[in-house]
């Protein structure tokens, strides 16, 4: 994993750079103009928290079961990737809200239960930083429960009446739309892997450290 | 003194002539001019610049916390690998 860190880097450094070109090509949507093209920036973390959320939540669930160390670790790396990721898709979003609907923000059902699962997330890096001891069992209780928050994230769009656009849009985008779409999501991809390699690489050291210590003082 | 009457007078008396008489009514329209609207570009560079910040923060911050924590670990490691002087003799036991 430690090997991995850095080609992952440079692959998503490299896809970020390249981008913009493919997206300031792409076509502009016939209502909204130039804003729509925050979507390729908005999109990839907004669905890339929901994945990390999951995978943080089944991770903390195999810690609760199995006790291993590497869960918690990865569990609590997702966390902060659920929270950096969910930030940029809860200020690209209302930057395009703004001028597609007239407001920063609607207090709509996907908005407010993305802001609720966000919050979620928070709260576990919150408690894993002054919860004191044992606090990565409690969070890894808290990460079940957020977890469980993304399927209605996601679906809260077709279920419930909102401004915001449905699920069916990214499945029928046309070509010219898709193909920037999901090369920005390959970069923000890879640098999820990125980061996760690199935050286990730190919680796996500490966790080296701290053994050392207590060696160091029998 | 009589002079500088007349002149603010008369300037008031233009001022109000002028001035555009007061909106009775407001009318609605669909679409605002395009000098009116929000432009997009502000947006759209404000979005991409937090994310790349967002990255970019992100990273420095976790590469420099690595970087403490294998400080210390070589440097704890050296410490507990060093022979340590016997209580008794004085003498570095391995």
């Amino acid at each position: 994993m430690r090997k991995a860190i850095v080609p992952l880097f440079a692959a998503s450094g490299l896809i970020f750079m390249t981008a913009p070109i493919l997206i300031a090509r792409a076509p502009y949507e016939s209502t909204m103009g130039l804003v729509q093209k925050i979507f390729y920036f908005h999109f990839p973390p907004a669905i890339l928290m929901l994945v990390s959320s999951i995978f943080c939540g089944i991770l903390s669930g195999l810690f609760l079961i199995k006790k291993r160390p590497v869960f918690d670790w990865m569990a609590f790396a997702a966390a902060e990737l659920t929270v950096l990721y969910g930030a940029m898709a809860m200020v690209t979003g209302p930057l395009w809200a703004r001028k597609a609907w007239g407001v920063w923000w609607q207090w709509d059902a996907r908005l407010t239960m993305s802001l609720l699962m966000w919050m979620v997330f928070v709260s576990y890096l919150l408690l894993r930083r002054y919860g004191g001891p044992g606090s990565e069992t409690l969070a890894a209780g808290l990460a079940l429960f957020g977890m469980a928050t993304a399927p209605f994230v996601y679906l809260s769009v077709n279920i419930w009446r909102t401004i915001h656009p449905l699920t069916s849009v990214v499945p029928t985008l046309p070509v010219d739309f898709a193909l920037p779409l999901w090369y920005a999501f390959l970069g923000f991809f890879l640098m999820y892997l990125a980061l996760m390699a690199l935050r286990v690489r730190i919680e796996e050291q500490r966790a080296m450290l701290d053994q050392l210590y207590l060696e160091s003082e029998e | 003194m009589k002079t500088l009457l007349t002149t603010v007078c008369t300037l008031i008396a233009g001022a109000m002539l002028r001035a555009q008489p007061g909106q009775s009514e407001f009318r609605p329209v669909t679409e605002i001019p395009a000098s009116e609207q929000l432009p997009s570009q502000p947006l759209v560079l404000a979005a991409y610049a937090f994310v790349w910040f967002a990255f970019l923060a992100y990273a420095f911050v976790m590469w420099r916390k690595l970087g403490k924590v294998e400080q210390d670990l070589s440097a704890l490691s050296a410490q507990v690998s060093k022979p340590r002087p016997d209580r008794a003799t004085g003498a570095n036991r391995p």
